[in-house]
């Protein structure tokens, strides 16, 4: 397992280095064992319940972010054969099209890698303290929480 | 002494982002600390009352009404989250 699995960040990532960075192993050198890398990648969407978005901003707690998120990664490689999985998750304000959050996982075959990643994604939605606020031409608002992402949990 | 931390729409109602108190005799769980909170006036009450659905956190981890607070914690209430 690598180093810094989480990182919370209000720059923007590379997700093709991200991506190739995931067969390395500590040492820095590639993990031929690696049959598998699978990824996700959460962008800002233009629009919410039809009004345009025009910024995104988001906050989050500091501390629990990165404890929750390591929790969420540690529970996946307690349930796969996984080689790494990291996830990076941006803050502060974005825009329509802008990269939000990155999952990747490597693995010698491919279902730990895809399900490690779907796994992560589910409980980084209804678990990891971020808050989204949309900045629109009517006004600013926060967005809400959808059931269904608390439905999704319940797979697992 | 408790840090309180409010969080998105809950800081901006209450307009309180951090505070820090002795912990109130006889709150001894999160859901005690929600009440005792609430009664310090209408916005509060409004804001969390327990039709809301709002999430709590001690010393950084998700945390329920029933779970225990002691001197020197960190406790957290806020909105569903919302991030991925």
């Amino acid at each position: 397992m690598n180093d810094l699995q989480v990182r919370i960040q209000s720059e923007p990532f590379d997700a093709a280095e991200e991506t190739r960075a995931l067969r390395r192993k500590a040492d820095g050198t590639w993990d031929a064992g690696v049959g598998a890398v699978a990824t996700f990648i959460g962008t800002v969407r233009d629009m919410n319940e039809g009004d345009g978005v025009r910024t995104l901003v988001l906050e989050h707690y500091p501390g629990m972010t990165e404890k929750s998120i390591a929790e969420i990664i540690g529970e996946a490689h307690a349930r796969w054969p996984l080689m790494n999985l990291r996830v990076i998750h941006r803050i502060g304000e974005l825009k329509p099209a802008d990269e939000i959050v990155w999952v990747g996982a490597a693995s010698a075959h491919r279902e730990a890698a895809l399900s490690a990643c779907a796994f992560v994604m589910d409980f980084l939605k209804s678990r990891a303290p971020f808050w989204k606020k949309e900045k629109t031409p009517q006004g600013d608002r926060w967005v809400a929480s959808r059931d269904k992402d608390e439905e999704a949990l319940k797979r697992w | 002494m408790i840090q309180l931390r409010l969080f998105a729409s809950l800081r901006e109602t209450t307009g309180v982002e951090f505070e820090e108190f002795p912990l109130p005799a006889g709150i001894a769980t999160l859901g005690q600390l929600r009440e005792h909170l609430r009664a310090r006036g209408p916005v509060w009450a409004e804001a969390l009352d327990p039709k809301r659905a709002i999430r709590g956190a001690v010393n950084q981890r998700m945390s329920r009404d029933h779970d225990v607070i002691s001197d020197g914690d960190e406790v957290a209430f806020f909105p569903p989250v919302t991030g991925g």
